[in-house]
């Protein structure tokens, strides 16, 4: 027998902290401005380890430590340390927690079991992605919604709209949170030194408050690499202790501090799409082949069903293009944005996502095609790239799954 | 960051070697190299064909982008280093070294362009 769960019917954060940090710290809001991006509560630590650091989503961020290829290699055979504290949370409490959740988004989360998460989207009225989100179930009338940094005002802005006249609250936690992420195989024995929780209990896309080397945490078997692995929501406060620890406990695996550039390349070989990528308002679930996120037969009406059962109809009958994987042939790279092409030379979609694939050894990417080239094995297809068309071979996706 | 003295620079981030025989060599600088991250693949021009001063000559495939490769100065390409090509990771552990990309033989009518950076030029060039 394991150890008996934590029970789960108090959200995480209303225990007591530790000692150290009596009231879970908040930072306060620095200005967003184009000259002065936010750091995380990690900022001191990515200076020391020397990273190379990116402006993203109004958020300074590391790229790579070192070598992103190397990064990469970790985390498929090893395990990989990513600051993840950019994203945005926010946390939705109340009765009507999940009736308010089922009208907001796409997905049936009403139904999801205390525990366990869901990938899941919330649309405009028309269909079109606002953003792609990860959904915990924390307690029967709490839910903690994960949205991408880039849209997380937006995802805010629109839960509070859509929300007035439930019996629940939606609370911007987007500062009450760091977020860190150990991915790659040896990740369940590194996260098992510093926990008692019950991490072979703790399936995919479940998440339980525990404590991790002595801090209270959520800890979520999710991540966007195609590992297994785990991402720890803590308080900020908790964040360098937590890295630290964790760095320690992984030293003998291989464990690697991760930087954004070898994530991109992660979820690309695992066929995960990217919000601003293959992801756009322009774009509805269906149309990314994604259409299983939308709950069409949830009761009660929820934003943008009724364009999104047109483009589910339309997805059955006629798609207008469809999301396939690229594999080069040469060894110049497809970027996102570069005409795709038939025989002829005649545009047949476009590259959403691109790059030099570490674990195939040769440049991958997704795009959108027309559907009479969308077939696995299609000939003649070629991506222009800065004016000379270079030969692809269309694959399934995803380019890579790890071995179950 | 390095910046051998004895070589000068180009504001694309080339570094050209002293002149042996009329023959110089090119490579990018480690600040470049820095900049694009893990090079994958590297195009270089053909030997025995004509590079110009400022002009593309060939371009590097990196994990995030693509760069084009200028040439620092007018010439024709005496040599191409195989091992960089069958090894790109050589740009990012070695650039003034082994990841050397091409040689040219300077064009005499074309000179030296005067545009070329000392080292301390172009620290203080990539510092601003």
């Amino acid at each position: 027998m394991g150890r008996a769960l934590p029970p789960l019917t108090m959200p995480f954060w209303s225990e007591p902290m530790t000692e150290d940090t009596p009231d879970a710290p908040r930072a306060p809001r620095t200005p967003r401005t184009a000259h002065a991006p936010r750091t995380t509560a990690l900022g001191a630590v990515h200076r020391a380890l020397g990273a190379t650091m990116t402006d993203f989503a109004g958020w300074s961020m590391p790229l790579r430590y070192g070598s992103e290829r190397a990064e990469h290699q970790a985390v498929r055979t090893a395990a990989g340390l990513f600051d993840l504290s950019h994203m945005g949370e926010v946390t939705v409490e109340g009765p009507a927690a999940g009736d308010l959740l089922d009208h907001a988004l796409v997905g049936r989360l009403g139904a999801l079991r205390v525990g366990r998460a869901r990938y899941t989207m919330i649309c405009d009225a028309n269909g079109g992605i606002l953003d792609d989100l990860i959904v915990y179930r924390l307690a029967d009338d709490t839910y903690l919604v994960v949205a991408n940094a880039a849209n997380a005002a937006t995802v805010l802005a629109a839960l509070t709209e859509r929300g007035a006249g439930f019996d629940a609250n939606v609370r911007d936690d987007r500062d009450a949170y760091a977020l860190l992420a150990v991915q790659g195989p040896a990740s369940p024995a590194i996260l098992g030194r510093l926990t008692d929780a019950d991490l072979p209990g703790l399936k995919y896309y479940t998440g339980l408050p525990g404590t991790v080397a002595g801090r209270r945490a959520l800890i979520a078997r999710t991540g966007y690499t195609g590992e297994d692995g785990f991402e720890l929501f803590c308080a900020p406060g908790d964040a360098e202790p937590l890295w630290h620890a964790l760095t320690e406990a992984g030293r003998d695996d291989g464990l690697v501090p991760c930087g954004l550039a070898c994530r991109d390349t992660l979820r690309l070989e695992a066929g995960m799409p990217l919000y601003g990528n293959e992801l756009t308002t322009a774009t509805t679930p269906f149309d990314a082949g994604l259409g299983r996120v939308v709950k069409l037969d949830k009761p009660g009406d929820f934003v943008g069903r009724g364009p999104l059962e047109a483009a589910a109809a339309r997805a059955a009958s006629h798609p207008p293009r469809t999301l396939v994987g690229l594999i080069a042939r040469g060894r110049r790279v497809p970027r996102s944005g570069y005409p795709v092409v038939d025989a002829s030379g005649a545009v047949i979609g476009e590259v959403t996502s691109g790059a030099p694939s570490p674990t195939l050894g040769r440049p991958i990417a997704m795009a959108y095609v027309s559907p009479e080239h969308a077939a696995p094995g299609t000939e003649g297809v070629g991506v222009d790239i800065r004016g000379t068309v270079e030969p692809h071979d269309v694959v399934a996706l995803p380019f890579y799954a790890r071995a179950t | 960051m390095s910046t051998p003295e004895q070589l000068r620079y180009s504001k694309e981030h080339e570094w050209l070697s002293a002149v042996e025989d009329g023959v110089a060599t090119v490579g990018i600088t480690e600040f470049a190299a820095d900049a694009l991250g893990d090079v994958v693949f590297v195009q270089l021009p053909e030997t025995g064909s004509t590079v110009s001063a400022g002009e593309t000559c060939g371009e590097l495939e990196s994990t995030k982008s693509v760069s084009d490769l200028y040439s620092p100065v007018t010439g024709e390409v005496t040599e191409v280093n195989q091992n960089v090509v069958d090894d790109p990771a050589l740009v990012n552990s070695a650039p003034y070294d082994a990841g050397w990309l091409f040689r040219v033989r300077l064009d005499p009518a074309a000179g030296e362009p005067a545009d070329l950076l000392s080292a301390a030029e172009y620290t203080d060039f990539t510092s601003e």
